[in-house]
């Protein structure tokens, strides 16, 4: 029995070798992605244009302007010279924001009276129009503190100082490496299952198969145990380019990161199967992978915290592995997160992938009777 | 060539025929529907729910090392601001693993010395430690923190413990204004910009199947045994994708709407106009990786990572492009959806600003024209 289904494992990694097309999707892409989204998946705000409407002919205006012009996050700052303008530069999308400074504010600055400024923001692009506000306040909290007072004027608050613990200075590099080591695992491990018995259908080989001495359970293994292969070889290569290229941190156990890894990968190739057995084209099952793939990615907690979701769509995300071994991978990475940690997002993952693959199991059996 | 087969009626009717059988095919698979129809709105609740940058209640813990009325009153501000979820301990321990765990997201420390160190200036009296993992949250927490700090200073504490105001008014105040969205719902521009996500799908991963199929299956041989042109052959495939495509685009747009409640400011005519040229971006693509490909799986793989990834991830959708660094800003300009993009937040949300929507449809016009151009050159009519 046992050599039966070595037989059929390595038929299918030769499947999927041998095809040059196959072998190049298997390898180049992944780690195109890589390169590229762990870069682009930043939530920083930077290089940021900004649009300059001063009213005022003061020195006050001037000096905080030049810190303004000082700090990196403004690469570009243009002047105008009406509100028409403004109103142009924000419609078209030329700037982020627009800084609107008074005709009255070096006089009431220098009268030690509050002084205004008005900040125009593009809602179309809210979460960098708050980080950017958020920033542009900080530079003129700054400038305002730095004012001379006087002699009675109450001392400035207290500052709050956080710590920040993991990634000590917030680089988005470190979130979106992990994360992707995690979605890449699951694509690959899905796609590879789901698309294998379709093929197999439409080339009608799978006829072949059926007639061949090897139980439902056989097949099963046969193929369950290439897509775990090739998952766990892509994910090794993420890992080492994750290391290696970006400098991730790498603080947790590795048999642990493995461990989880298959627990994952078994869960993803029973869903993989599920969708195999179900479908009668290589489309359908495309098709399939992708209605499994897109909730999953966009409700695992990577492009958008869980915690923002309605509380509905929480209890739905439950069912969701990615959601769990996002959280292990990302804690082996970067929180040396103990096993006794680890094993509450392992058992979630364990019963997801012992239900996935006996649906599997079931359904495969039903089509072959 | 006979006359017959190459008179424009001839020709006309080949292409009809080749949309009629595609068509069909499109009509016969149950599996069409499910995209034309059923993605789109699934895809879309997914991204208007699912995907979310409002902050909610974020869970934090505070430590209490010793109770006290000011301590008490500290945590009374913190379980009053909406956004936090705050569970108390007297000891960090526990918390500290729970932030290893991820399920806090932050910890506030009330040391034992807390209200006596109450009235001094410089850095506040707490400890705050935030979950780097998400640098995001934790920026933004640690914002809120000082949010509530301050307010807390500024109010209960001069009620409360008699201590002098030591919050002066800022010497200068900012009024923010958000135009198109003052509201600031992160739906407002993520529902829009999910629209070009979906419609990227639906343009490219159909498309890409098609050509790979008939190679595969080997009935491109049977296309290529008829008097059918390359021009023919291509309009043929590309007519039924199209108008599926806007159909799609018709029933994103209108949920949009009506479910998740984003203002349409723009003209129907403007959003028709746009939403066809990057149709026309799209499909030429999906064609292009089909015919190279002449494999569904590679196919597949490959209209995702050509089209849907990039779409998700460098559009501009979600994450800001100008904060990406300069080669990956260079990737972006041949990106389709890069373009689609700004023209679907400010054909929502601002209405028909010439500025943004002309330079994008002609960028989204270009792109189709090279795409065509390859498409025409790698298409082959005959066996090698």
């Amino acid at each position: 029995m046992a050599e039966r289904v070595i037989a059929l494992i390595v038929k299918e990694l030769l499947a999927l070798w041998r095809d040059r097309k196959s072998r190049l999707i298997l390898i180049v892409p992944p780690i195109f992605q890589m390169l590229v989204f762990s870069f682009a998946a930043t939530e920083e705000a930077k290089n940021v244009r900004i649009v300059v409407l001063n009213r005022d002919s003061g020195t006050a205006s001037r000096d905080l302007l030049a810190r303004f012009e000082g700090s990196r996050t403004f690469t570009r700052i243009d002047h105008l010279g009406s509100d028409a303008e403004l109103a142009r530069a924000i419609d078209s999308r030329q700037a982020l924001m627009a800084l609107h400074i008074p005709p009255d504010f070096s006089r009431e600055v220098s009268a030690g009276r509050p002084a205004k400024v008005q900040l125009v923001l593009d809602g179309r692009r809210s979460n960098a129009a708050q980080l950017v506000a958020g920033y542009s306040a900080s530079i003129i909290d700054a400038y305002g503190a730095d004012l001379p007072r006087k002699q009675d004027a109450p001392r400035p608050a207290s500052v709050v100082v956080a710590r920040t613990w993991f990634n000590p200075n917030l680089l988005s590099t470190w979130h979106s490496v992990p994360s992707l080591v995690a979605i890449l695992t699951t694509l690959m491990g899905l796609v590879v299952t789901a698309l294998s018995v379709a093929r197999e259908r439409e080339l009608g080989t799978f006829e072949q198969l059926l007639v061949s001495p090897l139980s439902p359970a056989e097949i099963i293994v046969g193929k369950t145990a290439p897509a775990l292969l090739v998952g766990i070889s892509e994910a090794t290569v993420m890992i080492l380019v994750g290391v290696f290229a970006f400098h991730i941190p790498l603080h947790g156990s590795l048999p642990l990161l493995y461990g989880a890894m298959v627990v994952y990968l078994l869960a993803v190739i029973g869903v993989g199967l599920f969708i195999s057995a179900l479908s009668k084209t290589q489309q359908q099952a495309i098709l399939g992978a992708f209605v499994f793939m897109v909730p999953a990615m966009l409700l695992s907690g990577f492009a958008s915290p869980i915690e923002n979701m309605p509380d509905w769509l929480q209890y739905v995300s439950y069912a969701n592995p990615i959601r769990y071994f996002m959280v292990i991978v990302k804690g082996i990475f970067l929180k040396d997160m103990p096993a006794a940690v680890a094993i509450g997002y392992l058992w979630p993952m364990a019963i997801i992938a012992a239900v996935t693959l006996s649906a599997a199991t079931w359904l495969f059996r039903r089509r072959m009777e | 060539m006979s006359s017959a087969s190459s008179s424009p009626l001839a020709s006309f009717l080949r292409v009809l025929g080749l949309v009629r059988k595609e068509s069909l095919q499109i009509a016969r698979d149950p599996s069409s529907y499910l995209i034309a129809g059923l993605l789109p709105l699934v895809l879309l609740f997914l991204f208007g729910y699912g995907v979310s940058l409002d902050l909610r209640r974020v869970d934090i813990g505070v430590v209490v090392e010793q109770t006290t009325p000011e301590a008490e009153s500290l945590i009374t501000a913190f379980r009053n601001s909406p956004y936090f979820r705050v569970r108390v301990a007297r000891n960090r321990r526990q918390f500290e693993d729970e932030l290893v765990a991820g399920r806090l997201k932050g910890l506030v420390v009330l040391a034992s010395d807390f209200a006596d160190r109450l009235g001094e200036g410089g850095t506040a009296p707490i400890q705050v430690i935030v979950d780097g993992a998400e640098p995001n949250t934790a920026g933004l927490v640690s914002f809120y923190v000082q949010g509530v700090w301050a307010t807390w200073l500024a109010d209960e504490a001069v009620s409360r413990t008699g201590l002098a105001a030591r919050t002066p008014a800022a010497r200068i105040s900012i009024e923010p204004r958000y135009w198109f969205n003052a509201e600031l719902r992160s739906q407002n521009f993520l529902v829009p910009g999910s629209i070009a996500i979906i419609m990227s799908l639906i343009g490219t991963l159909l498309t890409a199947l098609v050509v790979a199929r008939e190679w595969e299956r080997g009935t491109m041989e049977g296309l290529m045994a008829t008097p059918i042109s390359r021009a023919e052959f291509l309009l043929g495939k590309l007519l039924p994708y199209f108008f599926m495509g806007m159909v799609a685009m018709g029933l994103a747009a209108t949920a949009a709407v009506l479910l998740f409640a984003v203002p349409f400011r723009g003209s129907v005519l403007a959003l028709v106009g746009v939403s066809a040229a990057f149709l026309l971006a799209m499909l030429p693509l999906g064609l292009l990786i089909s015919t190279l490909t002449r494999n569904q799986f590679a196919a597949s793989q490959a209209a995702l990572i050509a089209a849907f990834l990039p779409a998700f991830e460098l559009s501009g959708f979600i994450f800001e492009i100008d904060s990406m660094p300069a080669a990956i800003r260079a990737i972006t300009y041949v990106l389709p959806a890069r373009y689609f993009v700004p023209c679907l937040q400010t054909l929502f949300l601002a209405g028909d600003v010439a500025e943004v929507l002309i330079p994008n449809t002609l960028a989204l016009t270009a792109i189709a024209t090279v795409l065509f151009l390859l498409l025409a050159r790698a298409t082959r009519m005959r066996l090698e």
